[in-house]
């Protein structure tokens, strides 16, 4: 049951992804893979949320693998992440490449973080 | 083809599916691959291997040209759809957190620097694999395949 569960919340982040990046790219098109960073950034947020509400009581184990491993990890991607940045450096664009990678990185990181301290204030 | 695929019905549902696939393929491998020294080796993984197959894919899919319809559905099912679900950058997040949490900061720099240069070279190669599979097969490659 559970892994019918994370399949279909997986399928739901995935298709959420493709969608919400497709609506960004079509309002705002940049050089930089903007849309990307912000589908991984508030997926790590909203993870970090629910991981803290687990903590917390407010979220029983199965309810959490289903949204964090199933809805976040199929919405954030880290492979699209990283042939955006090898597309960046191949283009000759290698401080925006860097920029992409590492900024993702510290951005998810920092977001997990918001959304733990969320969780504290409201569960 | 659609200008906008990510508001026809039948591609969004064709990405849920590999989508769930490959969240499937990720929950299977965390459940089978323990964390060694630390070390969240699943994730980093499954991270590491869809950067290599999403590179691979994706160069295949420019080398052939102009995209077909049906050459577009590889690309979403198992591009967008099996290998972005089966890659996460959340979870790669929260573990990055929990290891600074846990006073492991040198394992957690460790972790982060090896997802993200090792996730950019795994793409590379990927990107390379693909390029040379196809010299060899046209023949224009260091061996053509016969021995040649």
């Amino acid at each position: 049951m559970i892994l019918v569960l994370i399949a279909a919340a997986g399928g739901a982040g995935a298709a959420a992804r493709f969608v919400v990046d497709g609506l960004i790219r079509a309002r705002w098109s940049t050089v930089f893979p903007a849309a990307t960073v912000f589908i991984n950034v508030t997926g790590s947020l909203l993870l970090g949320v629910l991981t803290g509400a687990a903590t917390a009581g407010a979220l029983p184990a199965p309810a959490l693998a289903a949204a964090g491993v199933g809805f976040c990890g199929g919405c954030t991607t880290f492979s699209t992440a990283m042939v955006e940045t090898v597309r960046l450096a191949q283009g000759g664009d290698h401080r925006r490449a860097v920029l992409n990678a590492l900024g993702t990185g510290v951005l998810t990181v920092a977001a997990v973080l918001g959304g733990l301290a969320v969780a504290r204030l409201v569960f | 083809m659609s200008p906008r695929p990510h508001l026809h019905p039948g591609l969004v549902l064709l990405v849920a599916l590999g989508g769930a696939a490959g969240t499937l393929a990720r929950y299977g491998l965390n459940t089978a691959v323990p964390a060694r020294d630390g070390w969240p080796l699943a994730t980093l993984i499954v991270n590491l291997a869809g950067a290599f197959l999403l590179g691979l894919l994706l160069e295949v899919l420019v080398r052939a040209g102009n995209e077909t319809s049906r050459l577009r559905m590889v690309r979403l099912g198992l591009g967008t759809g099996v290998l972005g679900g089966f890659t996460t950058f959340s979870t790669f997040a929260l573990e990055v957190e929990q290891l600074l949490a846990g006073g492991s900061a040198a394992v957690a720099a460790g972790y982060f620097a090896a997802s993200l240069l090792g996730g950019v070279l795994a793409c590379l190669a990927g990107v390379a694999f693909a390029g040379r599979r196809r010299q060899i097969r046209s023949g224009n490659g260091p061996r053509d395949g016969n021995g040649r």
